[in-house]
């Protein structure tokens, strides 16, 4: 057998040894060095570990069990000090190990800007877990963050530390946010996108110093200004890491040069990944590191295979903002631009041609024709003939739309799916229809498609299901759902254009694929035709969830949960009593303090839960839907009446809004709090809505949330009095309700169509305010009705009673 | 020895709906689709034994109501990339009336 001795165990060389391992598992006695104190994992998933999304685990691409597997001698936490050529010895900090042959894997380091303070605690790079960890650490929220670099990797570090709390401010050396992916309208879009999360960004602005003693305290500009800061993050660029390979004499230019075999000047040591130079090119992302990776691999095993740099395209890892550019989209002689803008929708598109040949494109908010834009520069299309419609994308090409199944379809079989792994979509059918794979998850972990960066995701779950037909049930990408080519916002507004008023009118005039749709979209139907026909549908229980349907919430062990409404977190001794005295007579196992201000009384049989139903009612207590997607509850805090700070009458706005409110369908639950000030005890600055009470009368927030993800609100407006505090919540509770996707919360309602359209609406247009107010109020007419009181007079009662059949007698 | 039950009228067990039985220690779900098939299978979910009667009917599955798997009526295998079972019972209708078939070793059960 032969040694072969592999320097760095990142993600280039990490695709090396699988490769060598598929094609011939005995070829070669690997040792491994790592500088990093662990194995290979997916470098460019840091960012999701950083913001919270990925734990480390779920990154690693190479475990203790595979290296193992493979007979890997790893030597990770050693960095290689230096090579003996002449021996044909590579040296590590704790001793030697001889090679056949040599594969440097260095990646890159990052750069340090020279200026003083670099070196203080507090300052970090971001290209390794640790760096992340070190991130991870100094993010307490509210301590302030600096980062050097408006950069991919800068950004995404930006976002994480601000979803983890942080200050943020981002220090860009040029004039617009990465400004060698992006054009400047873009990255004006991307900037306002992170603004309205909460991070300032500063361009034109240079270091001049970081500031501090012991640790960062601050950064100095050259403009004279000084930021401070708890952390500064360094991500500026990289540059290759090259220090062994120098020393030991192979040639260097600013990467290791290397031919198209991946060979170095040395005919035993070959380089791949971020350390090397091809033709005076580098490398920094990880697509053309795998293609790099894939012909080291036959270089070694004696085949013939020869590395071509390809076009790249880039995408940015953060949640919420889509951009995507692809080719050479600088303005020059001969170069015609076609650009598209949608400044509602904050979408943005631009294309660069030259001749009939697109050369670049530039995408913001909308992204979806992103890999088709990319095939066409890539393949060099002739596009003379849709010049006029190209920048429509792909579904305008050809007359009427095409559907995106039937364009994955007609691809050929060597199309290219995912760009990062170089997989074609001639790959992935041969994988799904000879192992039979019949997930996304699966075809990743065969094929390596949308394994990395995940842009390709729908394109793969096409394929899948082009190649698999009704076989197929993953969840298609932005379509409501498999039964249907329709988005949420395209159904809504076909319901209403053409009055469709039953789920099956629905389907039938939609054209749904399947009879009778399925878990996911029935529901989100059910409720767009209860909001839209106020009055006229009538709901379908058989499309709503257990919880809903049973006006209770099921537990893990099929029981269910009863929590009766507490107007506004009030409540009296006598219903105290009364409600102890019910948990009594049921033996009710468990009663609880919600996290809402109310009492929840758990492990109720479902078959019982009429009879506790109706002696609640009969104390006046009724459901508090604690299961529905409608009001949940109205926390409040003391306020005027008793606390010594109260402004405003907290507790009685709060127990009016409830009143207000209740029974409400809504495309998500909705949580209200009103506090008496500032001090805002009853939390309502996380709340969907939130009512602040200040000596001048009520400020009224929105889109708060405190669960999955904690977010606080924005301010909607102030007003004067407690008539229009409910005429205004009504108002946007209403355009909530008729704006939204099935199961969108506020605020990511609020996310996609801007605060400024809500206050646009509400705030400055008071007949368009009025209508809503209006709307809701008909609209609570119908649903005003307690679920409970309903079923204890029967309603649905073969729900609640199941057949019992005892076998003694029936038997024989 | 197989014994058959008569459980409800059919009218009992609303479309796209299903109706739990309890025979002895066991519990039933019995399923009706939208095109009038009666299927009945064991009210405990492959994954972690939720009760199946409470999902929500679609074609000829079930998704269980406490994550979503989704059963195929037919067989009570998990549908998609899970896998498990749940057990299945035979059942007929006959003169607007669901009949459902026990064998006796399975009312042991549990
Ligand atoms: C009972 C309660 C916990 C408690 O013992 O205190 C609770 C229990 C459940 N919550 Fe909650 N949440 C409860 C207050 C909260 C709060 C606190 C609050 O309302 O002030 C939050 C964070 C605030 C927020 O919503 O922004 C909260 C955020 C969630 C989330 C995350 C929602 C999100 O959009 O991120 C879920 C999951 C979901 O809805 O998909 C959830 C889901 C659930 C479910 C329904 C899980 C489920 O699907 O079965 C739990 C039902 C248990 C049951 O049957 O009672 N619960 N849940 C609280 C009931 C309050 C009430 O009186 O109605
Ligand atoms: C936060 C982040 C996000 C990114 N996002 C993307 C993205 O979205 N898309 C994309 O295409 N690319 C992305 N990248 C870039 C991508 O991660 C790199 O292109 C890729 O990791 C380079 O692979 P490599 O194997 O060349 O080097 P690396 O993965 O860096 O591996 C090199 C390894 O060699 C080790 N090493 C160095 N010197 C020595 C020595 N002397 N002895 C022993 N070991 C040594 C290092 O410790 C390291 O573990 C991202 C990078 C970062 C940091
Ligand atoms: S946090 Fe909410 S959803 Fe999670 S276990 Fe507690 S009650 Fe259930
Ligand atoms: S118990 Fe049915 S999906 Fe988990």
């Amino acid at each position: 057998m032969q040694k072969l001795v592999v320097i760095g165990a990142g993600m280039a060389s990490g695709r090396v040894l699988e490769h060598l391992f598929e094609s011939a598992p005995s070829a070669f006695e690997v040792t491994l060095f790592n500088a990093e104190p662990r194995g290979n994992y997916n470098r460019i998933m840091l960012s999701p570990v950083l913001s919270g999304e990925k734990s480390y685990e779920e990154i690693v691409t190479h475990d203790d069990a595979w290296y193992a597997e493979n007979a890997v001698a790893c030597r990770f936490g050693e960095p290689v000090v230096s090579i003996d050529r002449d021996r044909k010895v590579v040296v590590g900090a704790k001793g030697e190990v001889a090679y056949d042959k040599l594969v440097i894997a260095t990646g890159s380091s990052p750069f340090i800007v020279p200026v003083p303070g670099k070196d203080l605690p507090g300052v970090v790079a971001y290209r390794d877990l640790d760096d992340t960890n070190a991130m991870i650490e100094a993010s307490v929220p509210g301590a302030r963050a600096v980062v050097i670099g408006g950069g991919l990797l800068g950004l995404e570090a930006a976002a994480g530390l601000r979803l983890r709390g942080m200050e943020v401010t981002v220090v860009h050396l040029m004039g617009h946010l990465m400004e060698r992916q992006l054009d400047e309208a873009a990255g004006y879009l991307l900037r306002k996108d992170l603004e309205k999360r909460g991070i300032t960004v500063l361009t034109r602005a240079s270091t001049k110093a970081i500031l501090g003693t012991e640790k960062v305290e601050g950064v100095a500009l050259e403009d004279g200004s000084v930021i401070p800061a708890d952390l500064v993050v360094m991500a500026v660029g990289i540059r290759p890491e090259t220090r062994v390979a120098k020393a030991a004499g192979v040639e260097v230019n600013r990467g290791i040069k290397v031919d198209a075999q991946m060979r170095t000047s040395d005919p035993d040591v070959f380089a791949v990944g971020e350390c090397v130079e091809f033709e005076g090119i580098l490398f920094g992302l990880v697509a053309p590191l795998y293609d790099q990776a894939k012909v080291l691999a036959a270089t070694l095993l004696g085949e013939t295979a020869a590395f071509t740099p390809k076009e790249l395209s880039t995408k940015l890892k953060v949640t919420g903002c889509d951009l995507f550019s692809a080719g050479d989209f600088a303005e020059g002689e001969g170069r015609d631009d076609i650009v598209l803008r949608d400044p509602a929708r904050g979408i943005y598109r631009r294309l660069v041609l030259e001749g009939d040949r697109v050369l670049g494109a530039v995408m913001y908010g909308d992204t979806a024709e992103g890999g088709w834009f990319f095939d066409l520069i890539r393949d060099g299309t002739d596009v003379g003939a849709m010049r006029d419609t190209l920048i429509f994308g792909q579904a305008y090409q050809g007359g009427s739309p095409l559907d995106p199944m039937a364009a994955v379809a007609a691809l050929p079989d060597d199309a290219e799916i995912c760009g990062c792994n170089g997989v074609c979509k001639g790959t992935i059918v041969k994988a799904i229809t000879e192992k039979g794979l019949t997930s996304l998850e699966e075809v990743r972990a065969v094929t390596k498609a949308s394994a990395s960066c995940g842009q390709c995701t729908g394109k793969v779950e096409q394929v899948l299901a082009v190649t698999l037909g009704d076989a197929f049930t993953g969840p298609a990408r932005k379509t409501m759902c498999k039964c249907t080519d329709l988005t949420h916002g395209e159904a809504r507004d076909f319901i209403r254009a053409k009055g469709l008023k039953s789920i099956p009118a629905v389907m039938q005039e939609l054209g749904w694929k399947t009879p009778n749709g399925c878990a996911s979209c029935r529901p989100a139907l059910n409720y767009y035709l209860v909001c839209d026909w106020p009055g006229e549908y009538e709901d379908d229980g058989r499309s709503r969830f257990i919880n809903e349907r049973v006006h209770a919430n099921i537990q893990k062990d099929g029981t269910f949960s009863v929590v009766p409404r507490m107007w506004g977190g009030l409540t009296t001794a006598a219903e105290l009593r009364a409600i102890a005295d019910i948990a009594e007579k049921h033996a009710v196992p468990l009663v609880k303090m919600t996290g809402g201000q109310r009492i929840d009384m758990l492990g109720i049989k479902k078959e019982n839960l009429p009879a506790i139903w109706r002696d609640l009612n009969e104390v006046g207590l009724v459901s508090g839907h604690a299961y529905s997607k409608g009001l949940r509850t109205v926390k409040t805090c003391v306020g005027k009446e008793w606390c010594r700070f109260g402004t405003q009458d907290s507790m009685g706005l709060g127990v009016k809004l409830e009143k207000l409110m209740w029974g409400s369908w809504t495309p998500a639950k909705v949580k209200l709090a009103v506090s008496g000030c500032p001090r805002n005890c009853s939390e309502a600055t996380v709340k969907d809505i939130g009512v602040i009470c200040v000596d001048s009368g009520y400020d009224i927030h929105i889109s708060g949330a405190a669960g999955l993800h904690v977010r606080a609100t924005d301010l909607l407006c102030h007003v004067d009095t407690e008539e229009e505090a409910l005429e205004y919540s009504g108002a946007v509770l209403q355009m909530y309700r008729e704006g939204a996707w099935y199961l969108e919360r506020i605020y990511k309602w609020q996310e996609r169509v801007g605060l400024d359209t809500i206050k646009a609406t509400i705030v400055d247009d008071p007949a368009a305010r009025e209508a809503l107010w209006e709307r809701f109020l008909l609209s609570q007419k119908f649903a005003q009705i307690d679920p409970w009181a309903e079923r204890v007079a029967g309603l649905e009662s073969h729900e609640f009673s199941p057949i019992t059949i005892v076998p003694a007698l029936a038997a024989e | 020895m197989t014994t058959w039950y008569d459980i409800c009228a059919f009218d009992d067990v609303p479309a796209l709906g299903a109706r739990t039985v309890r025979i002895g220690a066991r519990e039933i779900a019995v399923f009706r689709t939208a095109d009038d098939a009666v299927f009945a299978l064991e009210n405990k979910c492959p994954h972690k034994g939720g009760p199946l009667a409470e999902g929500i009917v679609h074609g000829r599955k079930v998704a269980c109501p406490l994550h979503n798997w989704v059963i195929d009526l037919e067989n009570g295998e998990a549908t998609g990339a899970d896998h498990g079972c749940a057990e299945e019972f035979a059942v007929a209708v006959e003169a607007g009336r669901i009949r459902l078939a026990v064998p006796a070793e399975r009312l042991a059960a549990e």
